[in-house]
Order: C-alpha cells, then structure tokens, then sequence
C-alpha cells in the first residue's frame, strides 16, 4: 500500500443488518479475509476458536463475535465497528444484530452510515425483518441500501429465484423514500460475488459486492448547500500574541463557508462577516462539511456554545415545537407528557412529550393511531415543546442539523434518536 | 472547480477534533491519559488542533509503571516542556509501596494489571471527569464494541451490556457525582491511519518505534528488550539484535519486532505487509481470550 494512494482515498461508512441465519458474519469475515484484511493472529485464534466448539471447518463469522456473552450464546449482542480498507477506500462496518429487540443496535450502526447491506435468504425470501431493516435504513437516510440476497449456491444460482425476490423488494421499497437501490446475488460462504465476481451466475451482469463498495458515488451525501454551523466550544487564548483572538469552534454541519461571507448568529439573530478561517495551525480561504474549524468574525458579537452560525438568506427553521419521528431505544418506555433532557447539534434543551401522533407497526409500516404506547424498539412520531427554540432543518435535507437524542433526567441514559420531520 | 471531498484521514481527523471539543465542553476536569506511546501522542496532536491558538485545556496523565523505556520517558519530558502542557503522573511503584496493590511474582509478572488500581486512584485524587484515552476499535475484539463516551461507574467499571446507544455525532456525556468517563476520540483510526497520519504531518514520535541496536531475549516466540525488570528463565539468553517497537508499553508485556525499519516509509511498508496486529505481541492479550474485555470492566483503560 504505497503512501501516495493511501492520502488520496477517502471514506465510506456502511451498516449491516441481518440475523445471524442469514449470513452476516460469514458476509463480513468474508469481505475481511478476501480483501486481506485479517492478520495471521487473529485468524489463529478463530482456528482456534472453531477447533474448540467443534465444528469442524474454520468458521469466519467468528472473526467478528466480540464479547464473551456474544461468543458463548453465538450471537451478536451490541454494535461492532471492523475497518478495512482496499487501494480504493477505506471503510467503518457498524456490524448490528439482525434480531427485532435489537433494533436499537441497527438505529445506532445506521446513523452515521452512508451505506446499508441487507441480507436475504434467498431459500426464504423476504422476511418480516427484511421489511423491517430497509424501513430503519430509509428512516435514518441511509443514501445508498444495498440488498444482497445470499445463499445462491443452496438454490442453484438460480437467476428466477434472485428476480423474483427483487421484484418484491422493489415493490416494498417504492413505499420507502431511498435514492439509490442495489441487488446482489451473492453466497458469502462460496465468495460468488461478493470480492469476487462468480463464474456459477453468467446471468448476473452487474457489479460484485466490493466493486460496488469500492466505487459507489458518496461525494453527494453530504450538504454542502446550506451554511450551517453549530459552535462547539467559544477560543479565547488570552496570550500576549493573539490577545484579542475569539474564535468559534466547531464541525461545520452543513454548506460551504468563506471569508468574508455574510452571517447570521442564532438565536440572537446579530449578522456579521467572517474574518477569518482555521483549520488547526492553518489558516484557510474555506471550509466545508464536515470539517472542524475555528471561525472569527468581523464584529464582536455574544456567541456561546448552542448557537448557530448560518446564511443570513437561507435559514434553518427555529422553533419550540418539534415533530420528530422517535426510535425509542429504552426499557423504560415512554412517558406521555413526560420531560427529558434533549440534545441537538451543539445545544441542550429540555422538552416535554406533549403528544404521541401515531406508532409505526415496522413490519408492515402501517400507522396505529390507536397504540400509543411508545417502548423499546419502537418508533412513534411525537410532538416535543423545547425549552428554548431547536435551529434545525428537516433530517431528510440534513442528517446534521436534523437529529436529535432524548436524555433521561434520571439515569442520565439515552432513551430515544429522534429524526425532525 | 473546487473538489469539496475529504481524504479518509481528514475525515478521521474532524471527528476526532469535534469529540476532543466536545469533551472539553461537557466535563469540568477532563485529563488525557499520555503514555508516550504513538496513539496518545496522536490525541495530543489532535487536541492541539482542536484548541489553537488556546493551549489544550486538559493535563495529561501518565500512569506509570516504573517499567519504561527511558526514551518514552524523555520524549514525555521534552513535549511536556516545548507545549506548556500540565503533567501528572500516577505512580504504580507508590501504590505497591503503599500495600494497595501487590506485585506479581514469577517470570510473567507484569505490572500492567496493576496499572487499573494507579489509574482509578489518579483519577480520584486528581477529581477527573473525564479520562481521554488513545485506545482504538481495531486493535482488539473488546475494544470494537466500545463507545466514544464510554460510561464508568462509581467503582470505574465498565459494563458492556448496558453501554448508552452512541448516535450521529451526538455524545451523551452526563453522569452521577462520582461517576466518570472515558472518552476515546480516535476510536474510529486503524493502526494504519497512525502510522499515514503521522508521517503526513511530522508528528515526533519516542526514538525506540524506529530499528535500533539493543540487547533482547526470546520467550515463546517474541521478542522482548533485556532490563531489570525482567526476570531471565535459565534458557533464555540475552543477545544483541536490530528491533523496534510497534506498540510502547510496559516494558515488562511489549515486545519488539525484527525490523531494519528506521523510517517512517519503512515502517509504513512494514505494516502494510505485515500479517499480525500490533497487540499481537503483547503478551497481557495473551492470557486468555477474554483479557482486555476482562481488564476493561475493571477499570483498565
């Protein structure tokens, strides 16, 4: 791996989702061993670890069960991140467990993923998880989903058995807002397709697994239209050399920013110009998402964390009232009318549930407006009122300035993502 | 026509900046944990980044075994000096001096398990919030499943079952008194991205990562630096070899590579062919399969 290639690749972060039936963790063990990405070590330990259970050949789902419950019960308890890379890129796997309690798991690995896999068993078609998994991968704005059906070598790489299954995905799909669609045939225990291109599916005339990885298009998953930048943490160095220096940190959440552009700082609505932009010891003439940069401005204006710097003509909304939609991730379901601390971009708030409008069934995405019980694992559509106003844009135009998590004041645990509708 | 794409590494960097931020925002006394050591070394670079033209808001915290090699210690000494950076140091000699821990005996004795009693009580005397710590997800079964803002309770334990879920770049960093964090902000970096990233921006690194001359002996297939904290089995004899450390730890548990890699490009190629992981001659991940997570909920770092 030559220095030079290495600086120029960049980075695509996938989620997969699919029990443990369905192939998973011989799909990943195969993308890891395939691409080189497994050291003598560790593929001794799991020659070890499959000698000691028993079963005979080397099983590669065991290179990435990674706690002692999980080794024991052979499941997959809690999100996993592997890393590999090729010439091309380099890639963060959020590994989740396919299991409907663990829904939780898949909300978490999809959030910051720019790409979902879903699994299909090809003998059995389309499961009500499978449902299930795309709807997550849609409601979290997962650009790209990527469904590759696997197990071809157990129905004879049969091209009717791979058509028939993406018809009905497709069908369930259209009900879903995804850009960007994808079908694989595959068998992650044979390698057909997934590193490889299969010789047994001449049917086939689209790209392996890994091309698709390798070269699918992520530069436009980012915003870069609407300047938005939450301000983290407030620099002031109070040395002899930069006495007067107060700069505004933060990771640019959406948009480009430039010297001397107009702004506008929210909530208190004062405009100004930038005066300057760092990017470390460096000074630049722009930034862009999702760049962490220091910012002054050419006035000086009252700015603390929790505030958004933005374009004078292009706000986001602001307001006390948000309708969210909620991925409860908490034993402790729900409190009608209940209060919680809430955390979005750069600020906190608290908010209070003033309603639940509807739960989602996710296995056939009808809406119950009659339960209302939101639990774990669930996803209701709610209605906050917020202490003080959110700066926010809607999750579908920006995943950023768009989610947002609820705190429980109690036990300080996470209980809910919540995505802005 | 602008290309508005990050490389990987810039990406990784961001993150890291922004979690280092959010650290120094959430916490009233965070410490980064220093042990000379490359990734520590990276987490001092990046939180230089994340607060220039302010000096990095945090001290750093060595826990130091006693055990080390004398170029950490200086490199250690000379960035702490040349960065105005605040330094404290918990002392595993003084925790055994004081009867709170008990030294192992043996040819395998290690101090690195004690490291978790030292560390506990540092950040206890020092009233820490918030321990930063350069561990990464790639280096160990365990470590994959570990959150940015990992949650430890009254007793600094961790338990992975019932770890907050971790979303978007949203860090939940509230707790009880008594409790603290760590916090992991290169959780996301391979040992490859290191090794890039620090060529890339001329990070000095301790001298010992680099192929040198030094007294070695064998034992079970690894090598490991001859001092007076190792006690010699009556078959292992010492001789004189080219090494290099990949990983800086105790010198008790970190052994030493064959390696005439005396550049950073070497090392770079070195790694990129090389076909174990970093922990691979650690001989504390060699105690069972489950060590570091065992280790971890005790309050191991």
């Amino acid at each position: 791996m030559s220095t030079n290639g290495y600086l120029d690749m960049d980075l695509l972060r996938f989620t997969t989702a699919g029990s443990v039936d369905d192939g998973k963790s011989t799909l990943i063990g195969r993308l890891l061993y395939d691409s080189r990405s497994i050291f003598d070590d560790q593929m001794e330990a799991v020659e070890q670890a499959s000698s000691k259970r028993g079963n005979g050949e080397v099983d590669l789902s065991l290179l990435t069960d990674g706690l002692r419950a999980e080794r024991e019960q052979g499941i997959t308890i809690d999100v996993a991140y592997r890393y590999f890379a090729t010439p091309k890129r380099k890639f963060i796997i959020a590994d989740t467990p396919g299991h409907i309690q663990y829904t939780r798991n898949m909300v978490t690995g999809a959030s910051t993923a720019n790409l979902a896999i879903i699994l299909v068993d090809a003998r059995k078609g389309i499961q009500e998880q499978t449902n299930r998994h795309a709807f997550i991968a849609s409601l979290l704005g997962i650009p790209h989903i990527v469904f590759c059906i696997n197990k071809m070598d157990l129905v004879d790489y049969d091209e009717a058995v791979f058509k028939n299954i993406q018809q009905q995905l497709e069908d369930f799909s259209s009900k879903l807002e995804v850009r960007d669609l994808n079908f694989i045939p595959i068998s992650a225990l044979k390698g057909d397709n997934v590193v490889n291109r299969s010789s047994r599916m001449d049917w086939y005339q689209g790209s392996t697994l890994m091309y698709l990885l390798e070269n699918i298009h992520i530069a436009g998953d980012r915003n870069h239209i609407d300047r938005r930048f939450p301000v983290q943490h407030v620099i002031r160095p109070m040395t002899d050399e930069w006495h007067d220096f107060r700069g505004f940190a933060g990771q640019i959440a959406g948009g480009i920013f430039r010297t001397g552009d107009a702004v506008q700082v929210l909530p208190s609505g004062f405009q100004s110009t930038i005066k300057s932009i760092h990017l470390g010891e460096r000074e630049v003439q722009e930034a862009f998402a999702p760049q962490s940069v220091v910012m002054t401005l050419n006035d000086e204006i009252d700015i603390s964390r929790g505030d958004m710097i933005v374009s004078p003509n292009n706000l986001p909304k602001s307001s006390q009232d948000i309708d969210v939609m909620l991925c409860w991730l908490n034993e402790r379901p729900l409190q009608p009318n209940g209060k919680y601390a809430l955390k979005h971009t750069s600020r906190d708030a608290r908010c209070m549930v003033k309603e639940v409008t509807y739960k989602m069934d996710i296995n056939t995405l009808r809406k119950l407006d009659e339960d209302k019980q939101v639990g774990m694992n669930d996803i209701g559509r709610v209605l906050l009122r917020t202490t003080v106003p959110l700066h926010f844009d809607n999750y579908a135009r920006n995943r950023n300035t768009g989610s947002l998590i609820l705190v429980d004041e109690a036990t300080n645990e996470t209980v809910a993502a919540g995505m802005i509708v | 026509m602008h290309s508005y794409r990050l490389t990987h590494l810039k990406e990784l960097e961001s993150e890291s900046i922004h979690i280092l931020r959010e650290v120094a925002s959430q916490f009233d006394r965070p410490a980064l944990l220093f042990s000379g050591g490359k990734d520590s070394i990276l987490c001092f670079h990046l939180a230089r980044k994340a607060f220039f033209p302010a000096k990095v808001p945090f001290p750093l915290l060595h826990v130091d075994t006693g055990h080390n090699f004398s170029e950490t210690i200086e490199f250690r000494d000379r960035l702490v000096k040349e960065h105005g950076a605040t330094l404290l140091v918990g002392s595993v000699q003084k925790s055994i001096d004081e009867g709170k821990v008990q030294e192992e005996t043996g040819y395998y004795a290690s101090r690195n398990k004690l490291q978790i009693n030292t560390l506990l009580e540092a950040i206890e005397t020092n009233k820490i919030d918030c321990a930063i710590g350069g561990a990464r997800r790639d280096e160990e079964k365990a470590r994959a499943k570990e959150r940015v803002f990992s949650h430890r309770d009254e007793f600094g334990q961790w338990d992975p079952k019932n770890q907050r879920p971790e979303l978007w770049n949203l860090y939940n960093g509230r707790k009880r008194p008594g409790e603290h964090f760590r916090a992991f902000p290169i959780s996301n970096w391979t040992e490859m991205d290191v090794w890039q990233y620090i060529l890339l921006e001329q990070i000095p690194i301790p001298s010992i990562y680099f192929s040198h001359e030094r007294e070695v002996f064998l034992r079970d297939g690894v090598l490991y630096a001859n001092s007076p904290f190792m006690r010699l089995k009556p078959d292992e004899k010492p001789f004189m070899k080219r090494v290099r450390f990949r990983t800086i730890g105790d010198m008790s548990c970190t052994g030493a590579v064959d390696s005439p890699a005396a550049t950073l490009e070497e090392i770079i190629e070195e790694v990129a062919s090389t076909r174990t992981t970093e922990r691979g001659s650690r001989m504390d991940d060699k105690r069972s399969e489950a060590a570091m997570e065992d280790r971890k909920k005790e309050g191991y770092f």
